[in-house]
């Protein structure tokens, strides 16, 4: 019975001690000694989880870097797929944009007949302004039709074979155009230049230009129709020494992006040479 | 008979002069791919085709050009003898050749397009001709004969198996 009795106390006093102590510990009393043991076990924790993180991997890498890889050349495909759609889309987006607005240009000149072209190459030789179109013979083109785009005057075809032709660009040094300005009531000559610029020449002394005059096309010559656009006039070189003036001008036509154009198909040059007076001995 | 690779070879440097090389300009110039071609071919050890090279790409560019083939003609037939002269002469420099000939070349070939656009009655200003057209191509041209050169000789070596063994 007094056996029975210490076990019992003492039980009940260990018991005590340990609900005395954890009361101690959960009241903040033993923090530093509670600290060290539960960092000491979350850090054992921790390298258990992650040994077995690493171990789990390692076993089920191989069958995932496959799967992964195979999943990445897929999606590497599809991208250059979709990148290809991309620029072959935004390529058909630009077509479609000059399309239409050639298409809105014969519609307002509905007194025209034209024939579409792509620009497929420019002179070999850096001292000519020609390009080459894909459109010849065989599709009406002949030497010496005017050639547009929805901006303005391009130049006219120089040479023809039976599937290309050759233009003339505005801006080639030998080209010349007969112009009217519009606003000033008065006519004068374009002329290219070797880098490209063009620029008005043989404007009267009396004419009254400024810069933002609108350029067009007179019909003189036979060479071109009468009220094609050209450009603008920016700054005017008159001098009271000189017998003309003369003008820069700024062309309605980027004739460095030159894609598509139109060849006026129904107009026929007129030659004039044999009118022109010789002189005789 | 592998020289006939002239053929398609020619013809699609004049297809890229025409649609590509002319579109990267420097100010109003731009390089000549089918001269530096000539200029390469002649230069390598063993060829004797350079002048039938020279004919078949005049005819070609005078084609596609508003200028005259007779002008190509003369322009790359100097190419040609300017490569065969300098071939003999600084053939411990191939590089330098290739450099020389190609400044010579070029500077030939537009003198006679100059020439001829003048007698015609072009307004060309001799000034400006030279300073945005010729020293621009100069240029260009000696910046691509590098690669050309090692083109032409891998090509050489194609069309002439011998020169490989020697």
């Amino acid at each position: 019975m007094k056996d029975l009795f210490s076990r019992t106390l003492q039980t009940t006093i260990i018991f005590l001690v340990i609900g005395g102590i954890l009361a101690l510990s959960f009241g903040g009393f033993f923090s530093s000694v509670t600290n060290r043991f539960t960092g000491g076990l979350v850090s054992l924790q921790e390298w258990f989880a992650t040994r077995y993180q690493a171990i789990q991997e390692f076993l089920a890498a191989p069958r995932d870097i496959v799967s992964l890889r195979t999943r990445n050349t897929e999606l590497q495909k599809q991208v250059s797929d979709l990148q290809a759609q991309v620029i072959n889309l935004q390529q058909r987006v630009n077509e479609t944009e000059i399309l239409a607005a050639l298409v809105d240009f014969s519609r307002t000149n509905p007194e025209s007949s034209y024939k579409a072209a792509s620009v497929i190459g420019r002179d070999p030789s850096p001292f000519l302004h020609y390009i080459i179109i894909n459109r010849g013979s065989n599709d009406g083109i002949r030497r010496g039709m005017p050639v547009v785009t929805s901006e303005g005057l391009v130049g006219r075809v120089d040479a023809v074979i039976a599937d290309a032709a050759r233009v003339q660009l505005i801006t080639d040094p030998a080209s010349s155009v007969n112009t009217h300005l519009k606003n000033a009531n008065t006519d004068a000559m374009l002329i290219g230049s070797i880098t490209g610029d063009i620029s008005l020449d043989l404007i009267s002394q009396d004419a009254t230009i400024q810069p933002g005059d609108l350029i067009l096309t007179s019909g003189l010559g036979g060479g071109f129709p009468p009220d094609l656009i050209i450009g603008q006039v920016v700054n005017v070189h008159k001098r009271a020494a000189e017998l003309f003036q003369q003008s820069t001008v700024q062309p309605a036509v980027d004739f460095s992006r030159l894609q598509i154009v139109l060849v006026i198909i129904n107009f026929r040059a007129v030659d004039i040479a044999p009118l022109v007076p010789t002189t005789t001995p | 008979m592998r020289n006939i690779i002239a053929l398609p070879l020619l013809g699609l440097a004049v297809i890229l002069q025409s649609a590509i090389v002319s579109q990267f300009s420097l100010l109003a110039g731009y390089a000549d791919l089918v001269l530096v071609i000539l200029a390469a071919w002649a230069l390598q050890d063993g060829v004797t085709t350079a002048f039938h090279w020279a004919f078949l790409a005049s005819i070609m560019v005078g084609f596609s050009s508003h200028l005259p083939w007779f002008i190509y003609m003369a322009g790359y037939f100097s190419v040609v003898l300017f490569a065969l002269l300098l071939q003999r002469r600084v053939w411990q420099a191939p590089l330098l050749a290739m450099f020389s000939v190609t400044f010579l070349g070029t500077l030939v070939m537009h003198l006679l397009s100059y020439t001829y656009l003048r007698i015609v009655g072009d307004p060309l200003p001799f000034r400006d001709t030279m300073g945005l057209i010729t020293l621009p191509s100069l240029l260009l041209n000696l910046l691509i004969s590098i690669p050309l050169y090692g083109f032409m000789r891998d090509i050489a070596r194609w069309v002439l198996p011998s020169m490989e063994k020697a």
